[in-house]
């Protein structure tokens, strides 16, 4: 038997029990999306210990690096003396920022075109910044050797409160920047000032919140680290990195060491959770870098958990005020605000150019209003950078909290149902697409139905009834709604681009001989289940079970260049590239079915796996039938190159807009102030469904991280700039016991630009989920006459408001 | 000083320094890497392993502790080549995302249904409370170990969340 033969008997079998795979596992959860609830085809690694994270690396020669920081938020280096850990027996390396100025390494520029220092040459400006690096044989002797390095300080008054940092009298901290001569960081304004303050001005009612949104951090179970493998024959680097955005960081390290892009190769294996954590480039990447330029070994370094706390990206820390108004009989009429945002000592904000506050100017959320205006004024503060992280979709975190939040102190002056006064407000399903009053674009939304679905599920009214019940006796039970529209999937070219690159996204199917193929994505997981997803919308589109699909990503050097994975980006960007790819891959099967059925190709049906003759089922050629005789023996049609495979190259036309109605029912106890969350409904509509397990999954984490922040997390710090939250014995996040068993449900309103209908969901429910809490707090607390507590409400905070005194947390 | 252990049913012995950590133990010196590093501070859970049969934070443990006893590691769970229910359990019921925190979930999972073949939800969230997970939100971490009980228990009939591939 011939190996074609043999090949094309297997493959017709093989793909005739793909077909009966397909119809076998299609979902049964209303979506179109074939495969559905598939198990994910990168648990069988997880399960087993044997996923592959940075730490676990281990390279012949490979030392260990470690990294001195600051132990003060503001001083100015008097000097550093390392002579005692150069003197350590196991000690390869000891290298300072002087050092690295003299390469022109000490600073590198951040995702907002700031400069941020790698080691600190002239201040530190952050508890917790980098000062000096030790590259050792073990881990252990390199935290030694840190010990050793003697670093002098004139200690500086610490910048800690942002109202304080514009006071004329304040210490600049970026005096690295030339003329620099206050603490101002920028000032952005979205909307129509003179409209707003119009409408404001014969509005019947109008409310005003003032309200914070605490620093928080996405602390993923796994911290950052690298491995720097510098080949000095060859001159290639390549580094595993903790990277959300391999592409873009490998670009970036061309621009900044100088090394031409073609001989780095970045890496991102098997990603501990990254929350937007892992998007920016911190120092201790290009510490390893230069630690194995120096040594020419490979370097590790892995940061700990209080490194990771101290000097990683964090998130929100905006001071908001904010005004909506509205007519007596609760239609909303405009929303006002004025930010102050903390940035931190370097503007590190890792959003697209032309968005210095990311997307907040959709803070108008999903309300029928005539109006909006918004103006900010972000400050540097002796704090660690960072600003756009934690599953914030580019600052909507903080745009929903203040909608929301706002909406129900408007429901509370109006003495109106919360639920009542969004339906009263809801955009309605034929004003999309929707251009909101600070000019962005909605593609598609249905929004009542969305909120109905959730006090469907929820029996809003019975809770009522039992909430009406408890207040009778003195018990404290809150019902809080959210509703939401989020903003995902950046972007198209011609708004967005990361320090000038465009924020499109590549795709590359090659279909073997045998059928099975392998589908190459710029995008990378970090746990989202893109090598489960992503093979099934390649199996939707060309029939190829998904078993056969192999999802390759997080490496510059295998994968098409595209922008990454944060954001809400990769179902939206990426997922789209996947489903043209497969498109552009079967029409030129189409062709080549044509020639072997002897068919035109307007002839041909495709029918999810096979083409055949129309009107004639049984003269068929199978997707695997094709793949082989692309690649086979003999001539092809007239002008068909022989292979089966395809690159794109995507640039989404909008954003998509996902949207949620989440419902929270918590008790507060009057005797502690501990808030429990009993239950919490989340119905999300992402567009068309994929894999409703993994988006689930998605949306059930997000809820845990809005309950965290509504309940638990702060990245605090006392005068002088000390952090608070070093630790997880100090940051606090929700455990099993601090959640409940989360109740979901989902509408589907298609993208009308997306290629399959899709919206990212990933960002969903931390954007959503943390004013639903906090309206459920409120809510239970109506006996006490308290508009607003700011996060988190833990039981201390809460507790001095219940007593009068209600302090925002900085 | 030389260190002796059971690590997975086989014997090891190294030099190791006195103040090595376990999880550092079994990660660099028996490239153990299921076994992760999370916090410093056993509050994370991500380094649980199992001595002597009962739950600990490797990251707290010194290597020397372990000396003269028995460890078990993410990687001992499965046996012969079959995994064991609690894994099954997991991949069933999406209880695992990053994969990061998943083998200190599953060595605590796994303690639990040794003690209390058919715990109760609460039991389960008090008993995976030492660990965090940033990913899942629990509550498919709690019904995977749902699942491997009631497999254990040969009373499984619910439909799993997700479908085989």
């Amino acid at each position: 038997m011939s190996f074609s033969k043999l090949a094309r008997e297997t493959t017709h079998s093989f793909s005739k029990l793909a077909r009966e795979t397909t119809q076998r596992f299609v979902d049964n959860d209303l979506t179109p999306m074939g495969h559905g609830r598939m198990l994910r085809k990168e648990d069988p690694r997880f399960i087993r210990g044997k996923g592959r994270f940075i730490d676990d690396l281990q390279l012949p020669g490979m030392l260990h690096l470690a990294i001195l920081r600051a132990p003060i938020a503001h001083g100015r280096i008097v000097s550093v003396d390392v002579s005692a850990a150069e003197a350590h027996p196991k000690v390869k390396l000891v290298v300072t920022g002087a050092m690295l100025a003299e390469r022109g390494l000490a600073w590198m520029p951040t995702l907002s075109n700031d400069m941020q220092a790698v080691l600190a040459t002239d201040k530190v400006r952050f508890q917790g910044q980098e000062v000096a690096f030790v590259v050792a044989e073990d881990r252990y002797a390199a935290r030694d050797a840190l010990e050793l390095i003697d670093v002098e300080y004139e200690q500086l008054p610490a910048v800690v409160n942002v109202r304080a940092a514009l006071d004329p009298s304040s210490p600049v901290i970026r005096d690295d920047l030339e003329g620099k001569t206050d603490n101002h960081c920028f000032d952005w304004e979205t909307g129509d000032k003179a409209a707003t303050d119009a409408v404001f001005a014969r509005a019947d009612v109008v409310v005003r919140q003032d309200m914070v949104y605490p620093r928080v951090h996405p602390a993923p179970l796994e911290t950052c680290g690298a491995v720097a493998d510098y080949d000095a024959v060859d001159g290639t680097l390549t580094l595993w990195s903790t990277t959300q955005a391999p592409h873009a960081h490998r670009t970036l390290y061309a621009v900044v060491a100088g090394l031409p892009e073609h001989n780095i190769r970045v890496i991102s294996p098997d990603i501990g959770g990254g929350f937007g954590n892992k998007v920016p480039i911190y120092p201790g990447y290009i510490c390893a870098i230069v630690g194995s330029l120096l040594t020419g070994k490979p370097v590790k370094w892995t940061e700990d958990r209080a490194e990771n706390l101290t000097s990683t990206a964090f998130a929100r820390d905006y001071i908001m005020h904010g005004e909506i108004a509205a007519t007596r009989d609760g239609k909303i009429l405009a929303i006002r605000t004025n930010v102050l945002a903390d940035h931190g000592a370097f503007n590190g904000v890792a959003a697209p150019t032309k968005y210095p506050a990311g997307f907040f100017g959709v803070f108008t959320g999903s309300y029928d209003i005539q109006a909006a205006y918004c103006t900010m004024t972000a400050v540097f503060t002796n704090k660690a950078p960072g600003g756009v992280a934690y599953s914030c979709s580019f600052r909507i975190t903080e745009a929903v909290y203040l909608v929301e939040r706002l909406v129900d102190c408007l429901a509370d002056e109006l003495k109106m149902d919360p639920v009542e006064l969004r339906l009263k407000n809801l955009l309605r399903p034929e004003q999309f697409p929707y251009t909101t009053k600070t000019g962005w674009v909605y593609d598609s939304g249905n929004y009542e139905p969305t909120l109905r679905e959730a006090l469907r599920i929820a029996d809003y009214a019975a809770l009522r009834r039992e909430q009406e019940d408890k207040r009778a006796r003195g018990e404290l039970m809150g019902i809080g709604v959210s509703f939401f529209t989020e903003a995902v999937g950046a972007g198209p070219r011609k708004d967005m681009d990361i320090l000038g690159l465009g924020m499109a996204d590549g795709a590359e199917l090659r279909v073997h001989p045998t059928g099975t193929a392998v589908l190459r994505v710029s995008c990378q997981t970090q746990g989202q289940g893109h090598e489960t997803t992503f093979a099934q919308i390649v199996a939707e589109e060309i029939g190829i079970p998904p078993a056969d699909i192999k999802v390759v990503h997080g490496d510059t050097d295998q994968t098409p260049f595209g922008l990454g994975t944060y954001g809400s980006r990769s179902t939206a960007v990426s997922g789209a590239a996947a489903a043209l790819v497969a498109r552009k891959v079967r029409d030129k099967a189409r062709l080549i079915a044509s020639a072997m059925l002897e068919v035109s190709v307007a002839d041909l049906q495709w029918d999810k796996g096979y083409f055949h003759v129309a009107g004639d089922p049984a003269k068929s050629v199978t997707i695997q039938d094709v793949a082989m005789r692309a690649h086979g023996a003999g001539d092809l049609p007239e002008g068909i190159e022989g292979g089966l495979e395809a690159q794109i190259c995507y640039n989404p036309e909008n954003l998509t807009n996902p949207h949620g109605a989440y419902i929270c029912v918590v008790d507060v106890d009057p005797g502690t102030a501990v808030v429990t969350v009993r239950r919490f409904i989340a119905v999300d509509d992402c567009g068309v469904r994929i894999n409703p397990m993994i988006i689930e999954g998605q949306v059930h984490g997000g809820l845990t991280d809005g309950v965290g922040m509504a309940l638990m997390e702060i990245l605090a710090f006392d005068e002088g700039g000390n952090c608070l939250g070093g630790s997880l014995m100090d940051y606090l996040i929700p455990t099993a016991l601090e959640v409940p068993d989360w109740e979901t449900g989902f509408t589907v309103t298609p993208s009308p630009h997306h290629p399959i209908g899709a919206k990212g969901v990933g960002e969903s429910a931390t954007v959503g989920s943390p004013p639903a809490v906090v309206n459920a707090v409120l809510d239970a607390l109506k006996p006490y006459g308290l508009r607003h507590v700011d996060m988190p409400l833990t039981p201390s905070r809460l507790w001095e408001a219940m007593n009068g005194n209600p302090q925002p947390p900085i | 000083m030389q260190v002796t252990m059971t690590v997975n049913g086989e014997q090891v012995t190294r030099d190791v320094e006195g103040r090595l950590l376990l999880v550092h133990f079994l990660r660099d010196h028996l490239a153990l890497t299921g076994t992760h590093w999370g916090c410093d501070t056993s509050n994370c859970g991500a380094c649980a392993v199992w001595l002597d049969g009962e739950p600990v934070k490797a990251c707290t443990v010194l290597a020397a502790m372990a000396g003269g006893h028995e460890v078990r590691t993410v990687e001992g769970l499965e046996q012969f080549g079959e995994l064991d229910s609690i894994q099954r359990g997991f991949m069933h019921c999406h209880g695992l995302q990053c994969g990061f925190c998943t083998p200190g979930m599953l060595m605590t999972a796994r303690a639990l249904l040794d003690r209390n073949p058919s715990p109760s939800e609460p039991e389960i969230r008090e008993a995976i409370s030492g660990q965090i997970c940033r990913c899942t939100g629990y509550a498919s971490i709690v019904r995977s170990v749902q699942w491997a009980a009631a497999e254990e228990a040969g009373t499984r009939t619910s439909a799993d969340v997700g479908s085989p591939p």
